[in-house]
């Protein structure tokens, strides 16, 4: 037997970094995996379907400490705003204090160089500014793509003295606010800072399973107590990055490096909503001509959801074709969706087989497996908005 | 010769007569995690010691199980379709996946007995 689909990451060659909750994950015995340059938990004993269910069900953990946190200060909100609005699509100035939104870096082509999350913290946070949280793998080239542009126009600071922790689920507020009642008040894709039992976190209510949860930054010091006492809670379990990936796949969300990267853009990866009317229409942005081209010309292709017929699952780099055998597309995440019991898969077909409920094959292992275009989120968001 | 025998890529297999039934190790299915899917091979199929016989998908991955001795289907483990998960509950038992005739019983000589297999995946950590 053999993995035939081994995790890759850059710099495989160099020694692996660890979170500050490495020694906990090996602890609650995590079988630990090399991703994006960290040795990070693929699951606990329990396994990835029993957490992926129980965070359905309940409340999942997660430590998502690899990716980065970068906050952006400067003058006034609304000069860092506009400078951050030169990188990516979406309305900044627009944000409310503590309001989050979900944008990426666009390059001269408009190829999406990493998605992100932006808050605009509050007054009551001492200044306003940008919190940033932005993936891991790309964390290094993002900080340096700010730096090159925006460090005449803001201040950047990487917060690498903090860890990041996801609860998700439908349990997940309550147990939050057991530890701190404020933080019922956020919405969703809303932030801010509190105080929870002791610990000074910037909690923002979102997520990346479909759920109502929080993402939660507390200090590296406080982050293993602070994770132990949500352990703490019986509705609560760590759930590693193989369920991550299954919930937000899902939920029908973008993995940057799968789903979206420098090769696709925000039309055809289906993210129009993240690039608000003011942006399309103005631009000003990395390649913006293009996207304002592909709104009037429509895409060549979408990012669509996929449902295979049968029992297989279909991969990443699954070749899709017509009923002639002639290739249309390709899967860029697919696996098994264990809150449905079936395969379910998202990739980029061409515009003409985008609509929903059409039949196209999956080339897997040499066999044309029949599948669906299907409607995204495979599982109902449960946002509390 | 009886009992069961381990390959080094962490198939058994269990003789009877000329036919060898065969399914992935305790290991094998740990190291995969929750079993959602096995592609079984047809029924008559020729399969040669060392490549390809099944494959199994665990929600994070796929993997090729190798055939620890050539031959012919002549039965797959039909349960595996609606209940992929006994890969994991039973590994070696109701979790089998084929059963071949064997073309060439020397090849079992190459094979690890028990005492052996647990030696070797000892020497994985």
């Amino acid at each position: 037997m053999s993995s035939a689909t081994p995790t890759s990451s850059p710099g495989a060659d160099a020694p692996l970094l660890v979170t500050q909750l490495h020694d906990l994950h090996v602890e609650l015995g995590a079988k630990m995996v090399p991703f994006a340059g960290y040795d990070m938990p693929v699951q606990y004993p329990s396994g990835i379907l029993t957490e992926h269910l129980h965070t359905r069900e309940s409340a999942g953990l997660f430590d998502v400490s690899h990716m980065g946190q970068i906050r952006l200060s400067g003058e006034t909100f609304a000069a860092v705003a506009t400078a951050l609005e030169t990188l990516c699509p979406a309305d900044f100035q627009a944000l409310q204090p503590g309001q989050q939104r979900y944008s990426f870096f666009t390059d001269s082509s408009a190829g999406i160089l990493d998605d992100l999350m932006v808050t605009r913290m509050g007054p009551g946070d001492g200044s306003d500014h940008i919190f940033m949280v932005v993936n891991a793998g790309c964390k290094d080239a993002d900080i340096a793509h700010l730096r090159a542009n925006l460090s005449n126009r803001c201040k950047i600071e990487v917060l690498a003295d903090r860890a990041l922790v996801a609860l998700q689920g439908p349990k997940a507020a309550a147990v939050f606010a057991r530890l701190v009642p404020e933080s019922g008040k956020l919405k969703f894709m809303s932030g801010k800072s509190l105080n929870a039992a002791g610990f000074d976190v910037i909690a923002t209510r979102s997520g990346y399973t479909g759920e109502d949860g929080f993402e939660i930054s507390v200090a590296n010091k406080d982050a293993v107590a602070f994770v132990k006492k949500l352990l703490a809670d019986p509705d609560v379990k760590p759930v590693g990055l193989g369920a991550r990936d299954s919930l937000r796949l899902e939920a029908g969300l973008c993995l940057h490096g799968n789903d979206i990267t420098e090769k696709t853009n925000p039309v055809e990866a289906n993210l129009v909503w993240a690039m608000q009317k003011r942006r399309r229409e103005q631009g000003g942005f990395p390649g913006a001509g293009i996207v304002q081209q592909q709104l009037a010309d429509g895409p060549s292709r979408k990012r669509v959801g996929i449902l295979p017929e049968g029992k297989a699952p279909a991969r990443a780099h699954t070749e899709i074709t017509d009923f002639g055998g002639r290739v249309i597309g390709e899967i860029t995440s697919g696996g098994f969706g264990p809150s449905l019991g079936m395969p379910i898969a998202m990739g980029y077909v061409e515009t003409a087989h985008a609509a929903i409920g059409t039949e196209i094959n999956l080339m897997v292992r040499g066999k044309a497996l029949p599948a669906k275009i299907a409607a995204m989120p495979f599982v109902p968001h449960r946002y509390q908005r | 010769m009886s009992g069961i025998r381990f390959s080094k890529d962490h198939e058994w297999v269990k003789v009877d007569g000329d036919i060898a039934t065969v399914g992935i190790s305790p290991y094998a299915q740990d190291q995969l995690g929750d079993v959602v899917f096995v592609d079984l091979p047809a029924i008559g199929k020729k399969i040669e010691k060392g490549k390809e016989l099944a494959v199994v998908e665990s929600v994070k991955a796929a993997s090729e199980v190798y055939a620890p001795v050539s031959g012919e289907v002549v039965e797959v483990n039909a349960a595996l379709g609606d209940a992929p998960g006994t890969v994991n509950e039973d590994a070696l038992g109701k979790g089998w996946f084929a059963k071949v005739k064997i073309a060439n019983k020397a090849e079992l000589d190459g094979l690890m007995d028990e005492a052996a297999y647990k030696t070797f995946c000892e020497g994985l950590h």
